[in-house]
């Protein structure tokens, strides 16, 4: 099992009242698994993603990431977790504006303290792999909105980790590059990847295997789809 | 984390931010110019001062003769007793008046010097031509006259005035030896003009010296020597005590020199100390960009902590951020501090020096005051909650 929670619990203290954004969520995910977890917007599910990715501690409940309970970690070993485990994709892509595409990409590889030439081959392959060879040193601005969605996964990818997070991944795309996206987490995801893929949108979780409902911090529905 | 790639990105980001950076680092740049021009001027000014002390002889004692009473001065044979010392190398007494000295339809007034062999040791003085006076010539009163280099051209112009006579008081004296010209805190020998003290007594008619050159055996031998010569001269005087003593006054020129020494070195000190105050004040500078940096880039810093930055490599990130500002200032720093003393000394004909360890303590300071100053702000970007971070717009 890679991912575990029990009785998950996330408040927030708003003045005086309390907001349950996760409210006694119970989840396990296998590996290789491809799971959408939908709902609309403040269902909770975007607190889910960053608690599933250690970005974020819950308010209680017991989360085990890959047999290890996370709230026994320290900050290395999270940032350990973060770089190597876990590849994120974010709605808004989240690049450095600053770095090129191979540089955005080389960053968690210069994070596991790989060589600079190991890091530029690496860097490069993933970017072909995505189909961006010939935009390596375009800065993020001189890119369309699914060139960099593209960068962000080469990105994710970089590190070979065993799960990928996408956060609303298509949530800022046009149709068309929102399927591109969808066919390559697809094949990730044939390649022996675990996805777990954050939508609102019923058309893109219905291309996973396994839909979780989420509502009001609660999971109401837990379904397999065929894909 | 990869220091050369950090580098990299801090400099990139130097370049981005040019007129940010530049008035972030200008603080840097003029505190360690200023610091470096300061010091400069001050170590100059405290060598040139030692050189210009040390110029007029070393380890040398002047005794002014006052006199008491009727006595008003002491007789050479009373002076060069004070050679017999072993806390004392060398005696040069001095006989001195003004004089009109001729020579052929010239003629120039001049301090005439009447002394001995010991005077060109004594005094640390060099010869440009000829020779200066043996013991023979001053035993056997020989009337041979050494010029300072200005009265030599003057009254010679362009004729090697070495074997020419000049006339003194109506006696013709052979010139046998030119000074090299030298100027010190002491007075200029180049207007002078030296005969043998024998000479001097008998053609001034005068038979007392006023003041006694000394030159003691070694810088240690400098306070024994003193005491020595001022029991002699207080038994000639029959001074009893300190406070009554108006008949001579020893002077001690190393004593004068550790005192310039010391007030020079204060004041370069304190020179070092108000510029090091604006390079405190260029790394508060520093910090107050670093903290503006460090909350308009919140949400890089979320992004990388997500791909698996540690506290470690987001705090060593702006550390070396802070420290490129402050070095490339201090490297600034170094180059217009070592051009404008060298500026300074070349337009306005100041003496600066320019030393290694001053670039280099002013310099690592500026590096010390990078690190400090980028320590808050680093330490504040690596603690901050990736999820924060990656939420602050």
């Amino acid at each position: 099992m890679v991912i575990n929670l029990e009785n998950i619990y996330k408040i927030y203290k708003m003045g005086d009242t309390e907001v349950h954004a996760l409210d006694d969520v119970t989840l396990k995910i296998e590996e290789g698994e491809f799971v959408a977890i939908v709902g609309p917007s403040g269902s909770g599910k975007s607190t889910l993603m960053n608690i599933l990715g250690c970005l974020d501690t819950p308010t209680s409940g017991k989360y085990e990431f890959e047999g290890r309970d996370v709230s026994k970690l320290n900050d290395n070993e999270l940032a350990a977790i973060r770089n190597l485990r876990i590849g994120f994709v974010f709605q808004n892509f989240n690049l450095l504006p600053k770095l090129t595409a191979l540089e955005n990409v080389e960053l968690p590889l210069m994070y596991a303290g790989k060589s600079t030439a190991f890091r530029i081959n690496r860097a490069k392959e993933m970017l072909k792999a995505v189909g961006l060879s010939e935009r390596l040193h375009h800065k993020p601005s001189e890119l369309s909105g699914g060139q960099q969605q593209r960068v962000a996964i080469a990105r994710a990818l970089s590190a070979d980790p065993p799960i990928i997070l996408a956060d609303e991944p298509t949530g800022n795309l046009d149709t068309r590059s929102g399927h591109e996206i969808m066919e390559i987490l697809k094949a990730l995801n044939k390649n022996g990847k675990t996805i777990i893929l954050i939508t609102h949108d019923l058309n893109i979780a219905r291309q996973a295997q396994r839909n979780v409902h989420i509502r009001d911090g609660k999971i109401v529905k837990d379904e397999k789809v065929g894909s | 984390m990869d220091i050369l790639q950090t580098l990299k990105l801090a400099f990139r980001g130097i370049i981005d931010n040019k007129l940010r950076s530049f008035l972030t680092m200008l603080g840097i740049i003029i505190g360690v110019t200023s610091v470096i021009a300061l010091v400069s001027i001050g170590q100059g000014t405290t060598s040139k001062v030692t050189e210009q002390i040390q110029s007029m002889g070393s380890n040398l004692l002047t005794v002014n003769i006052m006199g008491r009473g009727a006595n008003t001065t002491l007789s050479y044979d009373q002076a060069m007793e004070f050679s017999s010392s072993p806390y004392i190398s060398g005696v040069a007494p001095i006989i001195s008046e003004n004089v009109t000295v001729k020579h052929g339809n010239k003629n120039s007034q001049v301090q005439l010097q009447g002394v001995n062999a010991d005077l060109l040791t004594v005094r640390n003085y060099s010869m440009s031509e000829g020779r200066f006076f043996t013991p023979v010539d001053v035993s056997m009163r020989q009337k041979v006259a050494v010029l300072g280099s200005q009265i030599a051209s003057d009254l010679f112009g362009f004729v090697d005035p070495v074997g020419q006579e000049i006339k003194i008081k109506g006696y013709n004296f052979k010139v046998i030896g030119i000074l090299k010209t030298s100027s010190s805190m002491m007075g200029s020998t180049d207007e002078q003009v030296f005969i043998p003290i024998t000479v001097a007594e008998r053609i001034l008619q005068t038979r007392g010296v006023r003041t006694i050159y000394i030159q003691a055996a070694s810088k240690d031998a400098v306070s024994p020597a003193m005491s020595e010569i001022s029991s002699k001269l207080d038994k000639i005087y029959r001074v009893n005590s300190e406070d009554e003593n108006y008949a001579y006054r020893i002077f001690d020129q190393s004593a004068m020199l550790d005192t310039i020494n010391e007030t020079s070195k204060t004041l370069t000190m304190m020179l070092g100390g108000i510029a090091a105050i604006s390079l405190l004040v260029g790394g508060i500078g520093i910090m107050n960009i670093m903290l503006v940096s460090v909350t308009e880039r919140t949400r890089e810093i979320g992004i990388r902590k997500a791909l698996g930055a540690r506290k470690r490599d987001v705090l060593n990130q702006f550390l070396i951020e802070s420290l490129v500002l402050s070095s490339t200032g201090g490297i600034i720093g170094v180059a217009v501090g070592y051009f404008l003393s060298w500026g300074l000394g070349r337009v306005l004909n100041m003496s600066t020096k320019t030393t290694l360890p001053v670039v280099l303590i002013a310099f690592s300071f500026s590096l010390l005051v990078g690190v400090f100053f980028g320590i808050y702000p680093a330490n504040k970007a690596s603690n901050l909650k990736p999820i924060d971070a990656l939420r602050y717009e």
